[in-house]
């Protein structure tokens, strides 16, 4: 009877571990699937060129998306100058200060921005930079990936700036420092690490975003000479040559998605080196 | 010229529960004064009265006066308060993201302090005096983390004392560590009260026997007996302090 029971529950043991293999296998798949595509699709056309030359024009073949490597790299640059300071600076506020009406609103307020569907965020960013100034421009582009950037910021901080002990805190005080030095110097760098994992994700997040830009970055065939003038993408470029008719175009694209998930890998990646920092333990 | 405290009538809340009652004790200078009593009985909030951070907490509220040199704390900026009464904690506490240095920096530095000689001079006056020199002067730029608990104690204690406070409270700073460094700890509390006014909180009676000149014992929130230690723990007025000195309850 003893050993019967016991046998059972290994049985289940058994059964369960393989039911949990399987789903995480089935998650992986599809990822697989599509870095396998990608690589038998895109590996073909990535090569020196691509990342030095610009686009060439119909009918010419060869020629590659380096304007729009560079493009992408701009608009993280800007998106980050709209997006860090407002994310870091109010998460912040929410871990230390949060506590309260305002707070709970905030908090609220970033999550209903992190479900926006990031086209509304363009035609946000179309409305308020893009119709002003009367034209497309690198800056209506970094704005929206700005925006979209923000909600990811701000909880990551929250939450990290938030697992640094109260005991930590306190030390500083019972020392004779105000407040917001306490907090600045002592409890921000204390999560610091935790804050760079954030926003590296949402970097990797708005570095793939194609909508919120189609009509605000909108996209060119050159180099980049001024921020407020169009600018290309590596996410609109892969779709402008996705849906043209021509083929030399489409293995352009198949490479640019390529190289976009590449450097999205590698943030991802830096991300994971980054968590394994010096000081690690905050207990 | 040193200083001592003097608490007038302390109360203290967290939200509507009241922990402390119509405390009144004068703590003199130069001496090391122990605050003993069961678990919950308020002694980390008295301390925490002492230098403004129960205030800190949110929904907590005192009343009463503790008087610095005859100045009402509680009409001082707390700030400046913290800065003449400094506080080793019960749980050693360095930054998470700073060296052995910084930290004991830390309190000069975010204070204004910049130039590196005098920081130097401090750091390693206020380490020699937490009896921790000798351990880590190889390694000052390594984190204060890395340090065992009871360096990491003396570690804080040097950090408190690094800002020169005329006072120093210590929450139960040696129950977190084992028998070594607590002797060592103890020590360095005689060593200290030659320089500074001690008070410090412990359920260990023994310890407060042992680096204690007076004793306070407390219970739900009321201060019950406040002696010289010799006589408190010998020939205590009050019953209660006797049953609990004697092991009754507690």
């Amino acid at each position: 009877m003893r050993l019967n029971r016991y046998q059972r529950r290994r049985a289940v043991n058994v059964l369960v571990s393989a039911l949990a293999f399987l789903c995480a296998a089935i998650t992986i798949i599809p990822l697989l699937m599509i870095l396998g595509h990608l690589l038998a699709q895109g590996a073909k056309a990535v090569n020196l060129d691509f990342f030095t030359q610009l686009p060439k024009p119909v009918g010419e073949v060869g020629g590659g998306m380096a304007n729009a490597i560079v493009g992408t790299l701009i608009l993280i640059g800007l998106a980050c100058l709209v997006g860090l300071p407002i994310g870091i600076i109010g998460g912040i506020y929410l871990a230390e200060f949060g506590n309260n009406k305002t707070g709970w609103l905030v908090r609220f307020m970033s999550d209903v921005l992190n479900g926006t569907p990031s086209i509304v965020i363009g035609i946000f960013a179309y409305t308020v930079v893009v119709l002003p100034m009367k034209r497309f421009s690198a800056l209506a582009g970094g704005f929206a990936l700005g925006i979209i950037m923000i909600p990811t910021v701000i909880r990551a901080t929250e939450e990290l700036v938030k697992l640094v002990p109260t005991s930590v805190r306190e030390a500083g005080l019972a020392l004779g420092i105000p407040q917001w030095r306490v907090i600045l110097r002592i409890v921000v760098p204390s999560a610091k690490t935790g804050i760079v994992t954030g926003v590296l994700l949402a970097v990797a997040r708005i570095g793939g975003e194609t909508a919120p830009l189609l009509f605000t970055a909108f996209g060119n065939q050159f180099w980049q000479q001024r921020l407020d003038q169009p600018i290309a993408s590596l996410p609109v470029q892969v779709f402008t040559y996705a849906i043209s008719p021509f083929e030399d175009w489409h293995r352009q694209a198949w490479a640019g998605a390529l190289v976009l998930v590449a450097m999205i890998l590698i943030t991802s990646v830096l991300t994971r080196v980054v968590t394994r920092g010096q000081y690690r333990s905050m207990r | 010229m040193l200083t001592g405290l003097a608490v007038e009538k302390l109360g203290a809340w967290f939200g509507q529960k009241q922990v402390l009652n119509g405390i009144s004790m004068t703590i003199g200078p130069n001496l090391v004064t122990a605050v003993i009593g069961p678990s919950g009985c308020g002694k980390s909030t008295l301390i925490r009265c002492l230098n403004r951070l129960h205030e800190t907490v949110p929904g907590a509220r005192q009343s009463g006066r503790v008087l610095l040199d005859g100045q009402n704390i509680y009409l001082m900026d707390p700030v400046q308060v913290r800065r003449t009464i400094g506080m080793v904690f019960q749980k050693p506490n360095p930054f998470p993201s700073m060296s052995i240095y910084d930290n004991v920096a830390a309190g000069l530095r975010l204070n204004g302090i910049r130039e590196r000689r005098p920081l130097d001079e401090i750091v390693e006056k206020s380490l020699r005096m937490a009896a921790l020199w000798e351990e880590v002067n190889d390694r000052l730029d390594k984190p204060g983390i890395s340090l065992s608990g009871g360096q990491q104690q003396r570690l804080c204690i040097a950090r408190a004392i690094a800002i020169e406070p005329q006072v120093l409270l210590m929450d139960e700073p040696c129950s977190a560590l084992d028998p070594i460094s607590t002797a060592k700890i103890e020590e360095l509390i005689q060593e200290l009260k030659k320089a500074l006014t001690i008070v410090i909180v412990t359920h260990n009676m023994q310890q407060a026997a042992r680096v204690s000149d007076y004793t306070g014992f407390l219970l739900l929130g009321e201060l019950i007996e406040f002696d010289e230690t010799p006589k408190l723990f010998t020939n205590p007025r009050d019953k209660r302090t006797e049953d609990y000195i004697t092991g009754r309850f507690g």
